[in-house]
């Protein structure tokens, strides 16, 4: 039994809109497995629901005429790893979401739901970070696109304004063409679990397969919000990749991240595992990109 | 008898499985009904400290409260919770700190008060809406710092918190360290909190039966030990109460306590006399119920340059937490396990438990000796390290020997045990070779394997009381019922019973009805499930009552047969006469017979005591092979063998499925597990599954089982424990693999990735 | 007396259409326990920790007990009472779970097997690590996983019509 005053269920998008509109003190609940662990945990007791869940209009991977990728945002993580769209473009994030928690937890957490609560260790997080996702949210005054990295405020707060939900995460063609990634979790055990540190890379090589053309890196928890590491990605931004220069971009990333001291894991060890995680996922994405680092 | 085709021996499948495949079988929650009222606990939110004022006044006006209790409300009857058999010599008694709740705060997470209501929303609500007004006093959480001088003082009767401290004291170790030429090897080594996550979390009911008694149904290893304490603790005649235990999702010492039944029983009086079921929950469970004893041991080994063990010292530091519950006897049993299972001349061994402001310690599979083993083990390969010599020549030459006989519990070394189960497990995991192969490693990921042996023994004689009774019924078709007191937890009691009786009856396995529920008010008297007592001691009980009930039946077969009882033997449900093997006619026709005769009507029946007076070593193994990621910190078991001889196997599959689950505790223990509180606040931490590193079925190998069996005498059926020994020797086996492949010893539990980064920095392995 | 709300819910449970008025407040453990008796679906976590409510919606596995009884409305739910034949005949999971000794002391053991459902019904052939995988939703403290494994492999190779043998140490 969860704690909650009034429970509204919403058909269509403009119906949720209206529902939010309607008790503005309302807390949308998609797939609920962070929702009803806050309510019973005492924290979200006695609130009003809106739920999203029922949207069937929100489920489901496209492939738009431009090239963009739509994932609607009720989409779950299963759905999305097994998704053929994502497979074959960027499937880098379904095995990014198919780290979250376990098959059940899998099944009912969406990737809306894992973007709009805020925390910085959403799995899907540095992975839509490093491929420049877009966010479309619906509200009373319309559509609005919001690249990833704004639409994280701070700590646990997104920029959803009064009324509005998400309704999907776009990938342009211009992130995911021709370029390669891989995603590392780090976590104390190998399931059900919550990441320690999460780091997400890909790159995209010349031609020749020489150059790393462009390369994005991004974290999830090393610091309050997932976050992209620039200077990291600077050193190797344009230039003929190599041992050296991938142990030099891992040792930069300490310039942009910013680990807290908690009690699931000390600021020098994350600090250390960025670094080990960088150059791994670096390694990786180069072979998966056909570059030779032999 | 020899042409019977015995059961004992055979992988039959469990009694229960259909029910438990098919979810017919019924745990505590599924026999309440609906109409129970819901009670929650106000728990403590401080470490240490005094309630000065419960403020229920918001929290009664919520609708649906029916009640609120208060510290301040319940009687002063202080009770023991440990399930320990009663002694009747108080000097002998557990300790009674307890009160049903209490004013004197000593943890985080103390039972405060208690709401009563209709339903489980109102009930949390009200616990969030009473408020608690608290002098909060300084804390403290390590064991030794709660030893010193002006360090909090938890409970009065205990100067410097000292709960209890034994010794162990042989020859001169102060002597014995002075001779020329000796090589010194000193460690201390430190095992963490870690808690039993049996997947029932711990939940009773209990209603007023019309007879103003009290039944209480809940989640126990112990019921007629609960039936007792629920006594003692309301102020109420023990036969007043009764205890029901049903099917239950895992105990693993957790539910050998008195948890919350006296709690509950109380509310139910409260509630003038209605229904009320507590349900823990699994954040309460990890704190407010119990938790294994963190201890920290000192070795100090003085040896001649052939390996001799000339001195030894051991001091051990057991946090107890805030109250006594099982005590002492946890870090008693480990200290008193380093002499025998190495011996030496001069031992200055002290063991210490100790009150500290944490989550109270009580009974968990193990007792004592996966601390004890991982110290003692850790330390051997250290010892052999120094040496230059194998560890496994190391303890060739020094474990307990072949015939050694400890003095106080008369167990016996009666065979070769240790080199046997050496010997499987070198075999098993193929050691030699991969020993050899691991040596020498450089690189980022390195290769380690290890092994450690362990020490345990048989139930609880002589330190405390051993009895078990057993009720035999026979039926009309010449199948039985079967009860005794040692409860079924998911071990496969209930099957291996079946098969005992059978033999020894003579009848089908499928003709014996374990009775799997314990009713103290139907139940032979038995103390329940714990230190892997059940099978040897029950075993006892029942060949008694089995060879009872058969004389009575074979005595009844003599009168109808007319053939002299001597010659009449039960072979697989029939009367049979030896002389010529004849079957004179089915245990059935006998029993019906028997039973509506009308010359001669009786009820057959057997029931007996049988009080156990001996104890039973039972030893093993394990061996560990790791990978080792030094840059991510981390290690892997690849592989993994516990070699056990826990005596004749009644039920080889099950007894292989035990220690799976035990490897499994074990591989928690060593890599993952670790229950934390906050220093400032001694709040707990991580008291949730996501955060609390149980293994997941992605964090284990493959798990091998392997046996030796060499039959033990002291058992009619030549067992003996198996349920807690193959949680004790995994963590020091994986820390001797990590020490192989890295050249690092880590001593301090959980090996994961924290502590492996600081100790890799330390050693250089990794550069900061 | 404050005013509940209640929600009709329809939906299929065990092949057979229910209705029933179900407090919003409810989960779908608390609805099946409760309302249909289904006391296979147990309550280890009450946050999708454990997998021991673990029941099979529309074919896909949920944790109940984070799942509102509300959205079962329109929905097929399928728990372990389903599992057994009309002449009390065993599936054959079940069967394996009692062979391979893969039940102690039980609590996990209908979660587990209803993952089980799933993995099998897809009638694919999964490597022991992918077993794992799909089998990570769920935490037992009896078996360390070993004949869970086993039991669910033996099964997934008998329908699949190939021989099974007992993974060995290497």
């Amino acid at each position: 039994m969860y704690d909650m005053k009034a429970f509204y269920e919403a058909v269509s998008v403009p119906h949720a809109i209206q529902l939010l509109q309607e008790h503005p003190e309302a807390q949308i609940i998609a797939g609920g497995s962070d929702v009803l662990v806050q309510m019973r945990e005492g924290k979200r007791a006695g609130v009003e629901l809106v739920s999203i869940y029922g949207l069937d209009e929100l489920r489901g991977v496209t492939l738009e005429e431009n090239g963009t990728i739509r994932i609607g945002s009720l989409t779950s993580f299963s759905h999305i790893t097994k998704d053929p769209v994502i497979q074959k473009y960027i499937n880098v994030l379904g095995e990014a979401v198919d780290k979250v928690g376990g098959p059940q937890i899998r099944n009912i957490g969406t990737i809306g739901g894992n973007t709009c609560n805020g925390v910085t260790s959403a799995d899907s997080a540095a992975t839509l970070h490093a491929w420049d996702a877009i966010v479309e949210v619906t509200g009373p005054e319309g559509v609005r696109h919001i690249p990833i990295h704004d639409f994280y405020i701070r700590a646990k707060v997104v920029d959803l304004r009064p009324a509005e939900i998400q309704t999907a995460i776009l990938l342009p063609k211009e992130s995911y063409g021709g370029y390669f990634g891989h995603y590392i979790k780090y976590g104390m055990r190998n399931a059900m679990e919550i990441a320690t540190l999460g780091c997400s890379v890909n790159v995209k090589l010349s031609e020749d397969k020489k150059t790393a053309e462009d390369v994005r890196i991004a974290f999830g928890v090393a610091g309050p919000v997932p976050m992209r590491t620039p200077a990291a990605e600077a050193v190797l931004r344009g230039r003929e990749y190599s041992e050296d220069l991938i142990r030099a971009t891992a040792d930069a990333v300490l310039q942009d991240i910013n680990p807290r001291d908690s009690w699931r894991a000390g600021k020098a060890f994350r600090e250390h595992m960025a670094e080990v995680m960088t150059e791994r996922a670096l390694r990786e994405s180069i072979r998966l990109a056909g570059g030779d680092l032999s | 008898m020899d042409s019977r085709d015995r059961v004992v021996g055979k992988s039959v499948k469990r009694v229960d499985a259909f029910a438990k495949v098919t979810g017919r079988a019924m745990y505590t929650d599924d026999l309440c009904t609906r109409d129970a009222y819901i009670a929650k606990i106000v728990h403590a939110t401080i470490a240490n400290g005094k309630v000065l004022l419960v403020d229920t006044s918001e929290a009664e006006k919520i609708p649906g409260v029916v009640k609120i209790i208060t510290c301040f409300d319940v009687p002063k009857n202080y009770f023991p919770t440990a399930g320990h058999p009663w002694s009747t010599d108080p000097a002998h008694q557990d300790v009674a700190d307890r009160l049903l709740l209490t004013d004197r705060v000593r943890f985080y997470g103390d039972d405060v008060a208690a709401v009563i209501a209709e339903d489980e929303i109102a009930a949390a609500q009200a616990v969030r809406a009473v408020k608690v007004e608290y002098e909060e006093y300084p804390f403290v959480l390590d064991a030794q710092e709660a030893m010193k001088d002006g360090a909090p003082q938890i409970h009065e009767k205990y100067p410097n918190n000292i709960l209890g401290h034994t010794t162990v004291r042989r020859g001169d170790y102060a002597e014995a360290i002075k001779e020329p030429g000796l090589i010194e090897v000193e460690g201390w080594y430190e095992t963490p909190t870690v808690q039993h996550c049996h997947i029932e979390n711990f939940i009773c009911y209990a209603k007023e039966e019309t007879d103003g008694r009290i039944t209480v149904v809940a989640s126990t290893q112990i019921p007629h030990i609960v039936r007792r304490i629920v006594g003692q603790a309301l102020g109420i005649p023990w036969g007043k109460v009764r205890l029901v235990k049903p099917y239950i999702g895992g105990g693993f010492g957790n539910k050998q306590d008195a948890l919350y039944e006296p709690l509950c029983a109380y509310l139910c009086t409260q509630a003038g006399g209605r229904l009320v079921k507590l349900d823990v929950s699994r954040e309460e469970t990890f704190v407010s119920n119990r938790v294994r004893h963190g201890i920290r041991t000192h070795l100090i080994s003085y040896l001649r340059k052939d390996g001799t063990l000339v001195a030894r010292k051991i001091e051990c530091f057991s946090n107890q937490g805030a109250y006594a519950s099982h005590g002492h006897g946890i870090v008693a049993k480990g200290l008193n396990a380093y002499p025998q299972l190495y011996p030496c001349e001069n031992i200055e061994g002290d063991a210490y438990t100790v009150f500290t402001n944490k989550s109270v310690a009580g009974a968990m599979r193990g007792y004592g000796i996966p601390q004890a083993m991982f110290a003692c083990e850790s330390h051997t390969d250290d010892i052999a390290r120094t040496l230059g010599v194998s560890p496994i020549q190391f303890r060739r030459d020094h474990l307990m020997p072949v015939g050694y006989v400890d003095g106080f519990s008369k167990n016996c070394n009666y065979f070769d045990t240790f080199n046997q189960c050496m010997d499987k497990g070198i075999a098993a995991i193929d050691y030699d070779r991969k020993r050899k192969e691991y040596e020498n490693q450089t690189g980022d990921i390195r290769r380690g394997i290890g092994m450690a042996c362990f020490w345990y023994n048989t139930a609880v004689w002589p330190i405390s009381l051993e009895t078990s009774s057993c009720r035999m019924v026979l039926n009309q078709d010449g199948s039985i019922q079967l009860q005794v007191g040692e409860t079924e937890i998911g071990q496969g009691a209930d099957t291996v019973y079946a098969q005992m009786a059978a033999d020894t009856l003579g009848i089908p396995f499928e003709s014996v009805h374990t009775i799997s529920t314990q009713d103290t008010d139907l139940t032979p008297f038995g103390t329940g499930a714990y230190a892997s007592r059940q099978t040897y001691t029950a075993g006892f009980s029942i060949h008694q009552t089995a060879e009872l009930l058969r004389a009575r039946i074979l005595d009844h077969a003599h009168e109808l047969t007319r053939m002299p009882a001597e010659i009449l033997d039960i072979v697989d449900g029939e009367i049979v006469r030896t002389t010529d093997g004849q079957d004179l006619m089915t245990l059935g026709e006998l029993a019906t017979e028997a039973l509506y005769s009308l010359d001669h009507s009786e009820h057959l029946t057997a029931e007996s005591t049988y009080q156990i007076k001996s104890n039973a070593y039972s030893f093993g193994c394990t061996f560990a092979e790791v990978e080792v990621d030094i840059p991510a910190c981390r290690a892997q078991v690849l592989n993994v063998v516990n070699v056990h001889d826990c005596g004749k196997l009644i039920n080889p599959a099950l007894a292989e499925a035990q220690v799976h689950g035990g490897m499994s505790m074990g591989i928690g223990f060593g890599l993952s597990e670790i229950l934390l509180f906050d220093e400032k606040t001694g709040k707990p931490l991580n008291n949730n599954l996501l955060d609390y590193k149980l293994s997941t079925t992605m964090d284990h190998p493959h798990l091998e089982a392997q046996f030796v069996e060499n039959f033990e005498p002291t058992s009619v059926y030549g067992t003996k424990s198996l349920g807690e020994p193959p949680t004790c020797s995994v963590a020091p086996a994986i820390r001797n693999a990590i020490l192989q492949a890295t050249g690092v010893g880590i001593d301090t539990l959980p090996l994961r990735p924290h502590t492996l980064f600081d100790t890799f920095c330390e050693a250089g392995l990794i550069k900061k | 007396m404050t005013n509940k709300q209640y929600k009709l819910v329809t939906c299929t449970i065990n092949g057979k259409e229910v209705q029933n008025m179900v407090d919003v407040r409810a989960s779908l453990t608390d609805m099946l326990r409760n309302d249909y008796q289904l006391t296979s679906v147990k309550k280890g976590c009450e946050v999708g920790e454990c997998g021991a409510c673990n029941v099979i919606i529309d074919g896909e596995c949920f944790n109940s007990c984070i799942y509102l009884a509300a959205w079962a409305d329109g929905k097929n739910i399928r728990t372990l009472e389903s599992l057994m034949g009309p002449d009390g005949e065993l599936a054959d999971i079940q069967q394996a779970f009692i062979d391979e000794a893969a039940v102690q002391c039980g609590f996990c053991t209908p979660g587990f097997i209803m993952s089980a459902v799933e993995i099998l019904e897809s009638g694919k052939e999964y490597t022991r690590p992918e077993l794992r995988k799909l089998l990570s939703g769920h935490l037992c403290r009896c078996t360390g996983y070993e004949n869970i494994l086993n039991a669910v492999e033996k099964t997934m190779y008998q329908r699949l019509g190939k021989e099974w043998t007992k993974p060995v140490i290497n």
